[in-house]
């Protein structure tokens, strides 16, 4: 990997020698550079160029490309034996059908160019906005884009309506993300605002690398006014990105049309080619050879004869002048043979196939049952040529976010202080199984309650209205322990924006229940508590590493008591509860079992009232911590370590990782199947295997899981043995024919036969063990240990090592592979596999754009590999082996004819039968064969998926089927031959008249040759349509028709030399004999074949032929229907993980940087501090769409000044740490490298006027207002164990004094928010402030923005203010 | 990574918006051909159907077959060959190519006598009028009377297509090798005259052939000025519009020389020379006798190992005799019949063992 990456490294280094230079609204120097224009172009071919260009590319094909060859040597008449048009007509209609499916897809491409191109977009020209069409877009231009419309070009961002420079896109085009992303420009465009005349005046020089097709790399340097300024991918908008929540924004065009990254992305993906494919061009070389033998027997044949015979006839018939020996002559015939044998390779094969891979492509994008209706989405076939793979799949590869799980989480049970919740029971105290009918808990008493979130249990809700301290305890701590942003566009309507789908769950569980988060600031968190608005102050949050495995916030409640909220997996946090809790712990352990269960994902709840003075001492090493330069992640978890412990245990949570419907059960019937699937993912190995066990990947019965999670060559290598040792002891020994095959050392394309291990095992990997063993040593001890498995868990891989774990799998196995996938970072393993199919789905359409097969659902896959992959199958196979049999019939016969016409060439048809025979007489019976044949319907097929398997070791075409086909073909020429001939040899009709001529033999032999093919295709027909009756006796009927057509008078006397049969058919049709012939023929040709199939299934009894059998038994008797099979229930497993959201997120919000309005104000505050660095990817912004917060504007000035003292800033952001600043450097100013490191326990050290008497939760009044909370100091409710007791929160939490934000300002807050720009009176508590207006729009951010934290940011930095 | 562009992709946006919008629901059309379910009839090859083909395929094979057999050995026909490549034969003088005209006579006795029309033939073997270059040496055009045609023979005709300048007519291979011996049959009865038996050279030739597809050439009163400009082929010895008398027999139109024309498929074959009419109900057309057979031998076929022969023979509704359709018939219908047997034999042995061994499913 690492030496590709140098040598791809070395390899672009050199590329960016090249450079681009050009100068901002100067078209005239640009054009000396001749850059394109924007223009695009994917279609391939114009008006003039398509017929030369298309007829180049499909001569460029070996079966077209070889009847030209053909038609040349026809042209020669010394060689040929037929008529040129007999190859003409046929190629050109099969190069015809191909130009015009070719000319649709072009002219459609045109069109979509056309409409690309043609639209507009604002460009400015001198001082004013000018519309123009994107095709005239140049480079050094400047455009207006607006929000939601798609980026024009490659374009450098100037500037935007949103402060400093910022622009949101979406890059769901180009990478699949559909999450927002953050573009910034340079300080010195986005002063140029949208000031049309600056903008036109803007004559910045760049010079930046020349195109290329890294998406996340641009280095270039723009000069403006003398001085250079360096640009980055960060300020350039890549075409195929939308703007979002961003009004307007300018931008310099840099890469126009072919240029750009998207276009240079678009390279052609590699063509796939099916093991058909593959095995047809063998085939087809096996029967150049095949003809060439023959030729050259016929050769030698016609050469013996000339000597012997034919030198001595030549009386009658002399030799041509230029023949001088029979040598010469023989090497003639040599040609002539291969011409007249040429239909041995079917001209029609390949035209043919391709309309039946349409044809079956055609029933996937139309099937209702694979449409998904929610997102009106149907399954659509992206590439047609890859149907019959599709019925030979072998191995699975699947994603598992998005493509097994829906992504969602939901909030299912819980266990709140020994008490289960969430079990629906009905009125009888039994246990209800959650389906649609059951009621849903009424969450009308919640104002703010999710519609959408639903819950079956209302004894959570009763306890939740009596006021059970535990219960309403519980949801606060997961209303404040979170990193959750909330947006409230509509009062009431609250949005949670979650990282992670785990905790957007449990908050919204909390809103549901009557503890609605309702907004955050970086220090408060505002929770709306059954309906009564409460502010918290936000002191820290502990956040979340993989290693912690838990989160924890601490919070001064509106009491003013410092509280620790945590959350995290059992396994951790058992360790770190207070000793009291034990009992509790023992009750919620076994909650958590039951849970676990049922493949949920658990988390625990606990929390910690922390002394005051015992905070601010953590506080301050947490500082300190947070600020050391060495060993910071130890020390912070050291300091973390300090404050989480003794915790309360308050309960657990079960979530539900929602899986996509009907998961587990098409996985189960894949396994029986035989189809093997590996789960292929970047997540976690608990969240893989618990997922794994939900969808019946890994069953309970299996008899060994294996766990590969060696760090180094040499224990991935001993782990792999020892697996492979449990599995199949006997493969490890010297002996093992697997072994000693290997021991040959075979050339490289070889194959590792299928290996059967004792039982049934799983198999897991993580991407560490991977990587190793994925080394070329290992690489075979890997897949032949992980063949044997029957599931495989591949977790924590990057993008790479997908495409790699599918390639080996190629490589080494004689199988087809599937990987399917819904995100960007399935791209490398879709287009890896044989097959690959996209989920379209959330995450964007990369993986769809990428695939050859969409659906939106998991389980349609079921669908498309059992019933159309299988039926498509069926099919081509069947399709093929008639196909072949029926031209090898045809061809055939001239063999034989040669040994009684002197090897002289002569064919034994009409030249119009060979004309048309592919063509017309047996093409319409073998394409209703190949579209509508189907051995079982489609129930029968999901109802036994072991009908699947001869695809899967493709039993119903390969070389052997070849064979019996040759030897078909030659018995039924045979006997098509002789019969006719012995029966006119020598005959007269009624009349006396012989019938032996060469025309009434010849229409002899191929009526009966047609109707032989025609019965034969009827007995591989299998599903009688109408259309197959109309397809193949109109067939035949058709044929009688042309050929009274062909011998008729009329035609014969107007081209007396074409067409010379005249009369024939009248004379011959009459003859009795003739259809004693063709009766007797057919049943000959026939009847083997039919002992054959009868004996076949007696003899040698396949699977599928007992299934058959039984399913005949059952459609001719319905009195036994199909019982589904019923999924195994699962034995208790351990599942106990949550988190799935990385880390860093809580410094992103104490930072405050997400909330950008508020920056806004806060920068109109402190005009010299408000710094900020370019914000990154990660933190999410307010969705798409939010048609929001700009009621109240900035003056310009006030805008003008916060730039300003942003950039000042950057300056020197050391400084800044420093800085003793009570106001002005204020919060905004620290580096955003320090606050990554920080991990985000950012601490407030609160002013002291600030600390208040903190309210306890169980306090009964706050000063502020009216107070529902239940009264404090109950004991606790009953079920809870004696123990608790201890430290309840009740007993030792003070209750008093003012709050030093009250309620009412709190309102008058949101309401001066609502009033407009005007300035509030500020609450006598609150410090000055001396900015300008506010600039908010909704009252979650005007709550955040004026009230509790203007003040505290000049203290952000401070040591502890005293 | 790479990535496949589609200009529609990007402006669409990929999949559309959910329903409820203006975007037209993409639901696939519920009908039977797209959802697959087109009615249909599903046959399957079973015990059931198989067996009772294989015995009604020998039970109607066998009776058409003894049929047909029985038809053709009622059939009287007699070949003699005439060639003379024996010494002892008659003709064996004239296989000297000196000896022409060359006159020869062969006896021959009909023991039983031939009822109905009777009909004599010229049998060559080992005469390839199948050979590629011989079929196609041959100017259909020229042979409807097709004036260019005729004076601008086309190429296939090679090497017979022009001779001293002037254009062969008929031109080609074919015509060049026209059958020209001319056989007379007598009958030797009880006087010692012998009787010469009428031989129809008439309505030999296809209905199509001799009224569609052969034409003199139009133009001039006489037959010799519809052929001016034209020569006769190499090997003939009368120009083609002396081949007859009669006008309606003449020219292209010569009944012998259409059925010449018809190639034959095989290097051994028999064509239609004349007819013998009956004459009425009493009397047999050619009663049991001695007879015997006057040969003007023209045609040379000692080269290349030719035989020649004339063939008389009755005729019936299935034509000519030829045993191998009845036999075939026989035989076929004996196999499949023996073949549904043993068959179902095993059927019964191994349907029994298959069933015990039943899936587990």
């Amino acid at each position: 990997m690492a030496k590709i990456n140098n040598s791809g490294q070395r390899i672009l280094r050199k590329k960016e020698k090249q450079v681009r230079y050009l100068q901002a609204n100067s078209r005239e120097l640009n054009s000396t550079f001749g850059y394109p224009n924007n223009t695009i172009k994917t279609s391939r071919y114009s008006v003039f160029n398509f017929l030369p260009l298309n007829l180049f590319e499909q001569f460029q094909r070996l079966a077209n490309a070889y009847f030209l060859i053909l038609l040349f040597l026809q042209l020669i008449p010394q060689i040929s034996p037929l008529a040129w048009y007999t190859t003409v007509i046929p190629l050109m209609v099969v190069l015809s059908i191909t130009a015009v499916k070719d000319a649709i897809d072009d002219v459609k491409r045109h069109q979509n160019d056309n409409h690309v191109n043609n639209r507009s977009v604002l460009v400015v020209m001198n001082g004013r906005i000018k519309e123009d069409k994107w095709m005239n877009i140049q480079v050094g231009d400047i455009i207006k884009l607006k929000n939601n419309q798609p980026v024009t070009a490659d374009v450098l961002l100037l500037s935007s309506s949103e402060p400093y420079g910022l622009t949101y896109i979406e890059t769901a085009e180009l990478d699949g993300e559909t999450n927002l992303k953050v573009k910034q420009s340079i300080s010195v465009t986005s002063n140029l605002e949208d000031n049309l005349g600056l903008l036109s005046a803007f004559d910045g020089k760049v010079r930046c690398e020349s195109p290329n097709n890294k998406l996340d790399k641009f280095t270039g340097i723009l000069t403006f006014k003398g001085k250079n300024y360096t640009l980055d991918h960060d300020k350039l908008l890549l075409r195929g990105c939308i703007i979002r929540n961003t009004d307007w924004c300018y931008g310099l065009v840099i890469y126009t049309g072919p240029d750009t990254k998207l276009m240079q992305n678009c390279g052609k993906s590699t063509f796939k080619r099916t093991h058909m494919d593959h095995l047809l061009n063998v085939l087809v070389l096996w029967i150049f050879l095949f003809l060439g033998g023959m030729c050259f027997i016929l050769a030698i044949g016609h050469g013996i004869w000339e000597n012997k015979k034919g030198y001595y006839f030549q009386d009658f018939l002399p030799w041509e002048e230029y023949v001088s020996s029979s040598v010469v002559s023989a090497i003639l015939t040599f040609w002539s043979y291969f011409i007249i044998l040429n239909t041995m390779v079917p001209i029609s094969l390949y035209v043919s196939v391709e309309i039946i891979r349409l044809g079956n492509s055609c029933y996937i994008n139309w099937d209702r049952k694979m449409y998904y209706a929610p997102k009106n989405t149907p399954a659509q076939a992206r590439t047609t040529t890859l149907n019959e793979e599709l019925g030979q799949v072998k191995y699975v590869f699947s994603d598992k976010t998005g493509t097994l799980t829906q992504n969602i989480m939901i909030f299912n049970k819980c266990s709140i202080n020994g008490i289960i919740y969430g079990c629906g029971y009905d009125k009888n105290g039994q246990k209800v199984k959650v389906s649609e009918e059951t009621e849903k808990v009424d969450f009308s008493y919640n104002k703010l309650a999710d519609p959408k979130f639903s819950f079956y249990d209302n004894t959570l809700v009763e306890a939740m209205k009596k006021g059970d301290h535990w219960v309403h305890l519980f949801f606060l701590s997961l209303s404040l322990c979170h990193t959750v942003m909330s947006e409230e566009k509509v009062e009431g309507k609250l949005v949670y924006q979650a990282q992670s789908p785990d905790e957007g769950a449990l908050v919204t569980a909390a809103r549901n229940f009557g503890f609605v988060f309702r907004s955050r600031t970086s220090e408060t968190i505002m929770v709306v508590e059954m309906g009564e608005t409460k502010v918290y102050q936000l002191l820290a949050i502990l956040d979340f590493s993989n290693v912690r495995k838990r989160m924890s916030v601490i919070v001064r409640t509106p009491e003013d008591r410092v509280m620790l909220f945590c959350k995290g997996a059992d396994t951790i946090l058992c360790q770190l509860l207070h000793p009291s809790c034990r009992s509790l712990r023992e009750v919620t352990m076994e909650h958590l079992d039951d849970f676990a269960f049922e493949g949920l994902r658990t988390l625990m709840v606990a929390y910690r009232e922390v002394d005051n003075a015992f905070y601010q001492a953590w506080s301050k090493k947490h500082s300190e911590a947070c600020l050391s330069l060495e060993n910071r992640e130890d020390k912070m978890s050291d300091v973390y370590g300090e404050m989480e412990k003794d915790l309360m245990l308050l309960g657990a949570t079960a979530i539900e990782d929602k899986l996509q419907d009907g998961v587990p059960e098409t996985i189960t019937i894949l396994n029986k199947a035989k189809i093997k699937i590996w789960v292929l993912t970047g997540d976690k190995q608990e969240t893989a295997v618990n997922i794994a066990y939900a969808c019946n990947i890994f069953e309970e019965e299996m008899d060994g899981i294996f766990i590969m999670e060696g760090k180094n060559d040499e224990t991935v290598r001993q782990e792999l043995r020892l697996a492979r040792n449990k599995m199949k002891p006997e493969s490890l020994l010297e002996s093992d024919p697997v072994n000693t095959y290997l021991n040959t050392k075979p050339q490289m394309p070889f194959r590792i036969p299928e290996e059967v291990p004792n039982g049934n095992y799983g198999l897991i990997i993580n991407g560490y063990s991977l990587a190793y063993a994925l080394e070329g040593n290992l690489e075979l001890e890997l897949l032949r240990t992980v063949c044997m498995c029957k599931g495989v868990i591949c977790c924590r891989m990057t993008p790479l090592q997908k495409a790699q774990v599918v390639e080996l799998m190629k490589r080494y196995k004689q199988v087809v592979t599937l990987a399917i996938g819904d995100g960007a970072n399935d791209v490398s393993m879709i287009k890896a596999a044989h097959i690959g199919v996209g989920i379209t789905g959330q995450e964007g359409m990369q993986a769809m754009l990428n695939s050859d097969y969409a659906i939106s659902q998991f389980r349609y896959l079921q669908r498309l590999l059992l019933v159309h992959g299988r039926w498509s199958y069926n099919r081509m196979c069947k399709f093929l082996s008639y196909f072949f049999y029926k031209n090898f019939a045809f061809t055939l016969m001239h063999f034989w004819y040669a040994f009684f016409s002197g090897f002289s060439a002569q064919t034994v048809y009409d030249t119009w039968f060979i004309t048309f025979y592919n063509l017309v007489y047996t093409s319409l019976p073998v394409l209703s064969l190949s579209l509508f044949d189907q051995d079982v319907n489609e129930t029968w097929s999901l109802r036994f998926p072991e009908l699947y398997d001869p695809g899967q070791h493709n039993l119903y075409f390969n070389k052997k089927e070849f064979v019996k086909c040759l030897v078909r073909g030659i018995y039924s020429s045979f006997v098509l031959f002789f019969i006719p001939m012995r029966t006119i040899h020598n005959s007269m009709d009624s009349d006396g008249k012989e019938i032996s001529d060469y025309q009434s033999f010849s229409l002899i032999v191929q009526t009966a040759l047609l109707c032989v093919v025609t019965v034969q295709i009827a007995l591989d027909t299998t599903y009688w349509t109408l259309i197959s009756h109309i397809f193949t006796w109109g067939s035949l009927g058709f044929y009688f028709c042309i050929l009274f057509l062909l011998y008729s008078d009329g035609l014969c006397l107007m081209f007396p030399n074409v067409f010379q049969f005249l009369g024939v058919a009248r004379n011959t049709l009459n003859l009795p004999q003739m259809w004693l012939i063709i009766i007797l023929s057919v049943v000959l040709c026939i009847l083997p074949v039919i002992g054959y199939r009868f004996l076949k299934p007696l003899f040698w009894p396949a699977d599928v032929d007992k299934i058959m059998n039984r399913i005949h038994l059952w459609t001719r008797h319905p009195l036994l229907p199909p019982t589904q099979t019923k999924l195994r229930h699962t034995r208790p497993r351990r599942s106990a993980y949550a988190f799935s959201h990385k880390q860093g997120f809580g410094a992103l919000i104490t930072s405050g940087k997400t909330m950008k309005d508020k920056q806004a104000v806060l920068a109109a505050h402190h005009p010299k501090g408000a710094g900020q660095g370019p914000q990154k990817a990660g933190l999410r912004p307010k969705p798409r769409g939010s048609g929001r917060r700009k009621a109240l504007r900035v003056t310009r000035g006030t805008h003008r000044s916060e730039q300003l003292g942003r950039w000042a800033s950057t300056a020197g952001p050391e400084d800044r740490t420093n800085a003793p600043s009570g106001g002005a450097a204020g919060g905004k100013a620290r580096s955003d490298h320090r606050l990554r490191g920080c991990r985000g326990a950012r601490t407030l050290p609160t002013r002291p006027e600030r600390r208040g008497a903190p309210a306890c939760p169980s306090c009964s009044t706050t000063p502020g207002g009216r107070e529902t909370r239940p009264p404090a100091p109950q004991p606790p409710p009953a079920p809870s164990p004696p123990a608790r007791s201890s430290p309840t929160v009740s007993s030792d939490c003070p209750c008093g004094d003012t709050p030093q934000l009250t309620r009412a300002q709190l309102y008058r807050c949101i309401h001066i928010s609502f009033a407009g720009p005007e300035r509030a009176q500020r609450p006598s508590s609150q410090p000055r402030d001396r900015g300008g207006g506010f600039r908010t729009a909704s009252p979650s951010q005007a709550v955040g923005a004026l009230c509790p934290f203007g003040p505290w940011f000049r203290s952000w930095y401070l040591p502890e203010s005293g | 990574m790479a990535m496949n562009y589609n200009a529609k992709d990007e402006v669409d946006g990929g999949p559309q918006c959910p329903p409820g919008g203006t975007a037209k629901n993409r639901r696939p059309d519920n009908t039977a051909f797209k959802q697959q379910r087109l009615p249909a009839w599903q046959p399957i090859l079973t015990a059931g159907t198989v067996l009772p083909t294989f015995f009604i395929i020998g039970l109607i094979f066998i009776p058409i077959g003894i049929g047909i057999f029985v038809t053709s050995n009622n059939i009287r026909e007699i070949e003699i060959d005439y060639t003379g490549t024996d010494p002892s034969s008659p003709c064996n003088k004239c296989l000297s190519p000196n000896a022409t005209p060359c006159y020869c006579t062969i006896n021959f006795t009909l023991e039983q006598s031939f009822e109905g029309n009777v009909f004599m033939y010229y049998g060559l073997s080992n005469f390839y009028q199948n050979h590629r270059r011989y079929v196609k040496s041959r100017d259909d055009s020229q042979l409807n009377g097709d004036s260019s045609a005729l004076l601008n023979p086309s190429k296939e005709c090679e090497p017979y297509r022009r001779n001293e300048d002037k254009p062969i007519a008929p031109c080609g291979a074919i015509a060049n090798s026209m059958f020209n011996d001319t056989l007379e049959l007598f009958l030797v009865g009880n006087e010692s005259y012998p009787t010469p038996i009428t031989l129809k050279k008439k309505g030999i030739a296809w209905w199509t052939d001799k009224n569609v597809k052969f034409r003199n050439p139009s133009g001039g009163e006489s037959l010799k000025e519809r052929f001016k400009g034209t020569t006769k082929p190499v090997n003939w010895v009368k120009p083609v519009y002396m081949l007859d008398s009669e006008p309606d027999n003449n020219g292209f139109i010569n009944e012998d020389f259409i059925v010449w024309m018809r190639t034959a498929a095989l290097p051994t074959f028999r064509k239609l020379y004349r007819l013998i009419e009956r004459k009425s109900d009493l009397h047999p057309t050619l009663p049991a006798g001695r007879y015997y057979l006057n040969i003007t031998y023209n045609y040379p076929v000692h080269s290349f190992d030719g035989r020649k022969r004339m063939i008389l023979s009755t005729i019936s509704w299935m034509g000519g005799k030829n045993p191998f359709l009845g036999i075939a018939y026989i035989a076929i219908g004996s196999i499949s019949f023996l073949l549904g047997v043993v068959l179902l034999v095993i059927n019964h042995k191994y349907r029994n063992s298959s069933n015990t061994a039943d899936i587990t499913i």
